[in-house]
């Protein structure tokens, strides 16, 4: 069984999860006591990954500690056409996001680690290198909304969405709202109307959309 | 200007185990900055202008910026033997220190925000149940509350009714007595210690002790966390920031009978500081 070292409020280990969910792949989960612990600092950790960070996903031999490559290998196991459209232009654009979910991470990212869980940074320029990714965002997603199409790459929701998604939808945490995003919050919708969408703490699923309980 | 009230109490401003690792918390309390340092193997907080008082207890340091008005609150079921004492590591929230603390008294809110785990729908009511203040203690108690939880612990495999008892000791603190999934007849124990940077924003420091030999350490950690970060956001969107003493327009129902008493407790002991008076 593929297995996932996992935090429960990571946003990179909730990706993961999120992908394995939607392609319908069950994991092994072990829980690492990132904080307050800092488990994946530790010397035995860091035999695993040299880099001593979250996720960490192993397949028999394989081990894997990059998020996106994650989505990759789950998307290629379970469902290919997550990968997106097999056109040069289409695989190119999925690396696209794919390198630009980076951005979100060290940006978004690190101003949620920073109210939420008191890391060290520049709150200031965090937050404003969020807006500035969201805005890219923003205007790439409106665009397709003008060619008729809710997803980042052709059709269909790709990697390159769920590898977006868990850091814009939790920039509240790390006080980034997204009031001035309507692209955003109708993408960040469709994501969460999906079948076998998975929520974690911070992103909670559709309420809103769901029919009334029967007996009430 | 703290009213004395206020200053005389004690609150959580470290974990323990941190400060003797030999970390330096640089920190506030009340507006004020504070540093939790260990010197010469003891633990100290250091306010503007001087040391303050400090209790090591529940694995967290305690300290009081006033003079204490009372010893610190005890829990004598957490030296039982056989408990695993879970410091659950802190999270920032910005919310006022008592609005926390009358969002963990809360029950009505499990299905909505804690879906599936704490709660689930249709099994939304909030069954009758005994609040005091004590006397003796000058605590706020809630007994003989119970849910339906579909995964009440870690622990729990299947949906129980849960019976809770609630207790507020300190005015940001509050403890928690619940159904013990594995051992029946024991209450598992779960708090949580506030400590107010200002009167809008907070560090909360969650904290457990259980009967579960069998839970990995991370998994309790991770499942605590999971929980109080499904009330995280909701705690920041809270409207007014400042917990309302007065009555005012907000109409309580049955179920918020523990938050009505908290908010009296407050109003009568003058413990003012991220509070409002005036009715919103």
């Amino acid at each position: 069984m593929i297995r996932l070292y996992d935090y429960v409020l990571s946003a990179s280990c909730y990706k993961v999860r999120l992908m394995a969910s939607l392609v319908g792949l069950k994991l092994e989960h072990e829980a690492v006591d990132f904080h307050p612990g800092l488990e994946h600092k530790s010397a035995a950790f860091r035999q695993m990954n040299p880099a001593g960070t979250l996720p960490v996903l192993m397949d028999g031999d394989l081990i894997l500690t990059e998020s996106t490559a994650m989505l990759v290998y789950l998307a290629r196991m379970s469902g290919p056409e997550w990968l997106g459209p097999d056109t040069p232009q289409a695989l190119a654009q999925v690396q696209q996001w794919l390198a630009f979910s980076g951005r979100l991470a060290a940006s978004l990212g690190r101003a949620r680690l920073h109210d939420m869980l008191l890391y060290p940074g520049d709150i200031d320029a965090l937050r404003r290198d969020g807006h500035d990714a969201l805005r890219e965002l923003e205007a790439a997603l409106t665009e397709r909304r003008f060619a008729g199409r809710d997803w980042l790459v052709g059709d269909a929701p790709s990697i390159a969405d769920i590898a977006c998604f868990p850091n814009v939808a939790l920039s509240q945490d790390g006080g980034v709202v997204l009031d001035d995003y309507p692209a955003i919050r109708l993408w960040s919708l469709s994501i969460r109307s999906l079948d076998r969408f998975v929520e974690m703490p911070g992103i909670h699923r559709l309420h809103e959309l769901r029919p009334a309980p029967v007996e009430v | 200007m703290i009213a004395p009230e206020v200053l005389n109490e004690w609150y959580p401003v470290a974990m323990a185990s941190q400060i003797r690792a030999g970390q330096r918390r640089q920190t506030q309390l009340l507006g004020q900055p504070i540093t939790v340092v260990l010197t010469d193997g003891a633990i100290a907080v250091q306010g503007p202008t001087g040391s303050f008082p400090v209790i090591e207890r529940f694995g967290h340091v305690w300290t009081c910026p006033g003079t204490p008005a009372h010893d610190l609150f005890t829990v004598p079921e957490v030296d039982q033997p056989g408990r695993r004492l879970v410091d659950v590591g802190v999270v920032r929230v910005k919310c006022s220190p008592l609005r926390a603390v009358e969002n963990f008294l809360d029950i009505a809110h499990f299905p909505f925000v804690h879906t599936d785990i704490l709660g689930a729908e249709p099994h939304t009511e909030v069954n009758r149940y005994e609040v005091q203040i004590r006397e003796d203690t000058d605590e706020v108690w809630a007994t003989k509350v119970t849910f339906y939880q579909p995964q009440a612990a870690k622990s729990a495999e299947v949906g129980i009714v849960t019976e809770y008892m609630y207790r507020v000791p300190a005015p940001t603190v509050s403890v928690l007595y619940k159904t013990c999934p594995v051992v029946p007849g024991e209450w598992d124990v779960i708090g949580i210690f506030v400590q107010p940077l200002t009167e809008e924003l907070c560090d909360v420091w969650p904290y457990m002790a259980l009967f579960d030999d069998v839970t990995p350490m991370a998994e309790l950690i991770a499942f605590q966390q999971m929980i109080f970060l499904q009330d995280r956001s909701i705690l920041e969107n809270q409207i007014p920031r400042l917990l309302p003493l007065d009555p005012g327009m907000e109409i309580p129902t049955q179920a918020d009978l523990t938050s009505i008493a908290y908010r009296r407790w407050l109003k009568k002991r003058g413990l003012t500081y991220g509070a409002q008076m005036v009715a919103a």
